[in-house]
């Protein structure tokens, strides 16, 4: 083997090292590692008890519900399995929208209802023009009511 | 060896490469501006507005662009390194070395138009989700590569220190790129991927592979500008340095 050939071993073995080693650590950190829980594991015990948490998924169609303040919000996440009710005084982002991806940060009342401190709109990775949109919600439609 | 072996190692002198170098840059940037010109048009005006986001969207055209050249250039660093590590070539830890502030440049450039974004949209300019913090740690990388080699006086062994720093960081690269795919993340998954159609209307689309061209082209010419800086600034006291036409005058 010649030198340059050792040093190339060497690189090579040190990389696959590193790799694994990153790939066990980042395992290991798995649960901390997730920026969100969505509601389906906060109803399996998942979330941290008593603590500031994030909760994601989507705000349901026609549960945002202005108090009579006009500055509390409450709606529902949903991730299509579970639902949880939040409350929220304060504005929220422009995208935040009904059928579209939160996450809000916040506590877990005793009665499940969770408090939040921040709310923040998550979007998708769709971009495409008003009309092109719109098609596609007529599409989802006829093909809804075909089913039915 | 075998003769087109020999060929591509010519190029690996810094002699042969510095007047290689200069020849090439011109045409760099001409494709610089050329991509950029039209990126920019689609961009600007015959990309379509956004049917969720608006006109807001349009900063795609910059922070996408950026975020890739952030991640591949810091891949061609680590692969220079490794060179420069195994063959003990002198260029390819000069072609480490100039790649790595135009690298810095565009992690900056990623995470500032990030905030720029992220503040309308998702209503914050900064969270630590994985997409953001790994990219972060990026930027730190290129911060670290470049004041690990200032600190060594001695080249060759700034190189080296170096090399080790830019092939340990590489890790970082895989763990940007799948964060999203990974971990619940705020930072949206990608729009654009090898695996499957891309989720973008087509004229968007070709405004942002456009402008990423623009992006290699300039990085490429600024890199090419920099690494002939860099040769002369070594090969100072080489006698085909002393002839060179630029440096007599």
């Amino acid at each position: 083997m010649k030198p340059r050939h050792k040093r190339f071993a060497i690189i090579g073995g040190g990389l696959a090292a590193l790799g694994i080693a990153a790939a066990l650590v980042l395992n290991a950190f798995q649960s901390n590692l997730v920026f969100f829980f969505t509601p389906t594991q906060v109803a399996a015990g998942e979330a941290p008890q008593g603590k500031t948490f994030r909760i994601g998924g989507l705000v349901k169609e026609g549960s945002m519900k202005r108090q009579s303040d006009g500055l509390t919000v409450r709606f529902i996440v949903t991730d299509t399995a579970k639902e949880m009710s939040v409350a929220y005084t304060g504005i929220l982002p422009d995208l935040f929208r009904e059928g579209k991806g939160v996450v809000a940060q916040g506590k877990l009342g005793p009665d499940g209802l969770f408090a939040a401190s921040e709310v923040l709109a998550k979007h998708d990775e769709n971009y495409m023009p008003p009309e092109a949109q719109h098609a596609v919600e007529q599409a989802h439609k006829t093909a809804k009511s075909v089913k039915q | 060896m075998n003769n087109r072996l020999i060929n591509w190692f010519r190029y690996a002198s810094p002699q042969t490469f510095y007047p290689l170098a200069g020849k090439m840059i011109p045409w760099f940037w001409a494709l610089t501006a050329v991509f950029g010109i039209a990126g920019l048009y689609i961009g600007f005006f015959a990309a379509p507005t956004d049917a969720q986001q608006g006109e807001g969207y349009r900063i795609i055209f910059i922070h996408v662009p950026a975020s890739w050249m952030s991640m591949f250039i810091y891949l061609v660093m680590a692969f220079w390194a490794a060179l420069g590590l195994g063959f003990n070539t002198r260029l390819s830890g000069m072609m480490a070395s100039a790649l790595a502030p135009t690298g810095a440049l565009m992690a900056f450039l990623s995470l500032w138009t990030g905030a720029l974004w992220g503040k309308p949209m998702w209503g914050t300019w900064w969270v630590w989700d994985a997409r953001l913090t790994s990219e972060l740690i990026l930027f730190f990388l290129y911060l670290g590569f470049i004041a690990l080699q200032s600190a060594i006086d001695e080249p060759r062994r700034a190189d080296k220190a170096g090399a080790v720093l830019a092939l340990v960081g590489v890790i970082n690269i895989p763990i940007i790129y799948f964060s999203v795919k990974w971990w619940n993340t705020l930072h949206q998954g990608a729009s654009v991927s090898l695996t499957r159609s891309p989720s973008m209307a087509q004229a968007m689309l070709w405004g942002m592979l456009l402008m990423a061209l623009a992006f290699w082209m300039y990085s490429i010419a600024v890199a090419l500008a920099r690494v002939r800086a860099i040769i002369l600034e070594r090969e100072r006291h080489a006698g085909w340095v002393e002839e060179l036409r630029e440096v007599r005058q």
